[in-house]
């Protein structure tokens, strides 16, 4: 440090590169940037836990504490390059690889997950407009939307589908009815604060026109709360994934992600990577999901600034593809 | 206010492409028209070569001929046969004769109809106690001060059983510490279990078709283990076996019925017997993410538990059925002895003369069946 001299440390006007760098930092360079050292330092925590461990003979010992490293042998935790391999080669003698099949068993979960994600927030939004207008029946029926989400889902589940093979002779249409469950409690929570949550003097304004409270909910009270659902959504969307998930457990059916995932936890020793490969796409599942809620909010909050870092990096990708891609053009 | 109706118009525009994932799945079977009788069978586990006969019984047409359709329905962990055959949602279910006798006390003290045994594939059970064999551990009575795994829910029942005929209290961790296995057999590999709880059809074959660091293969072999069979101790419990619900069975049609189902359920498992490769084939296509190798395996020591059958093929051993209902008393899983109507014979018997009539050169018993060998390959692929 010694041999920089002062004069370099403190540049009165920054130079042409470093401000170049701080626009990209800024803009969504930075969240790709940040995205990629994030993504880089935990995969070397991962490789290099199993790297200690080897070195070792996984055992670590520091003095008088003797620490076991059995947790990162390959059996519990596989390579990263064996668990990206695992999606390529085949699970099965002769069959597909590995990523074909959970592709498949992707768009059946995420396709219940959507279909249980819409029911719930179609519930979620009835609820929170009935709660709006009416303080008894939001004092009377709340304490039992709060109650909904403290019974165990597990619980519930097999009951569910169980009265859904009764009364429709299907399983499959139960497992969305869990999702919606799931789903509605976000949905209402912050929608009702969005069409309370209207300032005052808007509201006064509304009054005076001598609108009703129709005109009121649909021009004032909803707009409000569009972003508030959103956030909502949000939440709900990769939620609805793991929903669905648990829904197909007691149904026995294998075409989704959760048979795939019994079938490889039951033989997690004879392919380890396999069960986090699936780990990995369920993952991808979700967020795939929560990125369409979050395209769509960009497309229909419109007159709302990007709060936060993520709807900004939306925002500014959304908007250099609309120079490329007509159909986004206003 | 030019905001809210585009964003009106988005949100209808994603809840067509909703209703357009919404289309019901084309699945429902058309095959009513043939007459056929409609009947489900929830299986106890996800498809896997445990099943084959019956997946062999519908491959085959074995069940058409019968005048039934069948509906398999996989299991899984959240699944109890007992609670989906009580709520009406299948007409039989695969079971362990422990969780069955369970199931049934509960559901007829709470007034409802429990299941009945009506036949009984499993003749020998699959449940062994493994250890490697350096760690010494050869019977039952080695056990002592080793860290022992078991499953809980029932399945404990058959080593406990043979821990208190040595001698050793299961409850009291200074005779032998008892730990709750998971469904694989990492704790074992890793050498947190001295010994552990395997079937021979699934987790017996994990240990043999592990890989090891840098793709070592074979790791273990049948030589490193110690195998104690609980069949040989005398406190095996019997394992798959066929129920169906008492008061559906009251019903003399449904009793036509399930005699039909047997026979082309146990000509599906001669089928499998005679035939274990094609049966491999008919579960692989059932689950497209299953090991080749770890299925033919499974398929050869399910018919290891079947065959031979020496009161014919699906008939109910009574003495074993005896023990298992006096392990389930002793441990409490009953609190009553169990009733006579819990299991009866008289389907399955005539099941089977039925198959000997239709089919009198079909060897019911298997009395000459020898295991063919079968390469243990890594990772069961």
């Amino acid at each position: 440090m010694s041999t920089v001299p002062d004069s370099q440390l403190s540049t009165p006007a920054p130079s042409k590169f470093r401000l170049a760098f701080q626009e990209f930092l800024d803009g969504s360079g930075g969240t790709v940037l940040y995205f990629v050292v994030i993504v880089l330092c935990l995969i070397g925590a991962w490789e290099g836990a199993k790297w200690l461990g080897q070195e070792t003979d996984y055992r670590l010992e520091l003095g008088p504490v003797k620490i076991s490293l059995n947790m990162t042998r390959d059996l519990n935790m596989p390579h990263l390059k064996d668990i990206a391999e695992a999606l390529s080669k085949p699970s099965q003698r002769q069959g597909p690889p590995l990523i074909e099949i959970l592709v498949e068993k992707v768009s059946y979960t995420l396709r219940l997950a959507v279909i249980g994600f819409t029911i719930g927030t179609i519930i979620g939004l009835a609820l929170a407009i009935l709660f709006a207008h009416s303080r008894l029946l939001e004092r009377g029926l709340m304490p039992y939307v709060v109650a909904s989400q403290t019974v165990p889902i597990l619980a519930l589940a097999p009951m569910v589908i169980i009265w859904s093979e009764n009364l429709f002779g299907s399983r499959e249409i139960g497992m969305p009815m869990i999702t919606a469950y799931l789903a509605f409690f976000p949905v209402t929570i912050y929608t009702l604060r969005g069409l309370s949550d209207v300032p005052p003097t808007a509201l006064e304004l509304m009054k005076s026109y001598a609108a009703t409270r129709r005109e009121i909910l649909w021009k004032l009270r909803f707009p409000n709360a569009v972003p508030y659902i959103f956030t909502a959504l949000k939440i709900t969307a990769p939620a609805s994934v793991v929903g669905t998930i648990i829904a197909e457990l007691p149904t026995g059916i294998q075409d989704g992600l959760g048979g795939a995932i019994i079938n490889f936890a039951q033989y997690y020793v004879s392919g380890p990577s396999r069960l986090w490969a699936t780990n990995f796409v369920t993952a991808m599942a979700g967020i795939l999901f929560f990125v369409t809620v979050a395209v769509t909010e960009w497309l229909v909050v419109r007159w709302k600034r990007p709060s936060n870092h993520l709807d900004r990096w939306i925002d500014t990708f959304l908007r250099n593809l609309r120079r490329v891609v007509p159909l986004l053009r206003d | 206010m030019k905001h809210t109706r585009k964003g009106l118009v988005l949100l209808v525009m994603l809840c067509l492409v909703v209703v357009g994932a919404f289309r019901p799945s084309a699945e429902h079977k058309t095959a009513q028209a043939q007459d056929l009788t409609p009947v489900r069978l929830q299986l106890k586990w996800v498809t896997q070569a445990q099943f084959a006969g019956y997946y062999a019984a519908l491959n085959q047409g074995y069940y058409e001929e019968a005048g039934l359709e069948v509906e398999i329905i996989p299991g899984g962990p959240d699944i109890s046969p007992q609670q989906v055959l009580a709520a009406g949602g299948a007409e039989f279910a695969i079971d362990w004769a422990g969780s069955a006798l369970a199931s049934r006390e509960a559901i007829v003290n709470g007034g409802g109809s429990g299941p009945v045994n009506v036949a009984q594939i499993f003749q020998r059970s699959g449940m062994r106690e493994i250890a490697f064999k350096d760690s010494g551990i050869e019977s039952i009575e080695d056990l002592e001060g080793k860290n022992v795994g078991v499953w809980f829910a029932g399945n404990e029942l058959p080593l406990f059983a043979a821990l208190v005929a040595n001698d050793l209290d299961p409850e009291d961790p200074n005779d032998v510490n008892v730990v709750a296995q998971a469904f694989d057999m990492v704790a074992f590999i890793n050498g947190e279990l001295d010994a552990a709880a395997a079937m021979t059809y699934n987790e017996l074959a994990q240990v043999l078709e592990f890989v090891g660091e840098d793709g070592t293969f074979p790791v273990y072999t049948l030589d490193d283990l110690n195998i104690i069979d609980l069949n040989e101790v005398g406190t095996a419990m019997l394992e798959d076996g066929i129920y169906a619900n008492e008061e559906w069975l009251a019903d003399e049609a449904n009793q036509a019925t399930t005699v039909q189902f047997l026979v082309a359920s146990f000509r599906g498992w001669i089928y499998c017997r005679d035939n274990p490769s094609d049966c491999v084939d008919y579960v692989l296509a059932e689950g497209s993410a299953l090991g080749v190798g770890h299925q033919t395996w499974q398929m050869s020591e399910i018919n290891k538990l079947i065959w031979p059958s020496e009161l014919g093929v699906g008939q109910l051993d009574a003495e074993l059925w005896t023990r298992t209902a006096d392990i389930a008393l002793t441990y409490a899983v009953i609190e009553e002895a169990a009733d006579e109507a819990a299991a009866r014979s008289d389907l399955a018997a005539a099941a089977l003369a039925s198959l000997q009539e239709s089919f009198p050169d079909l060897d019911v018993n298997g009395a000459d069946w020898v295991a063919p060998e079968v390469e243990i390959t890594p990772n069961g692929e």
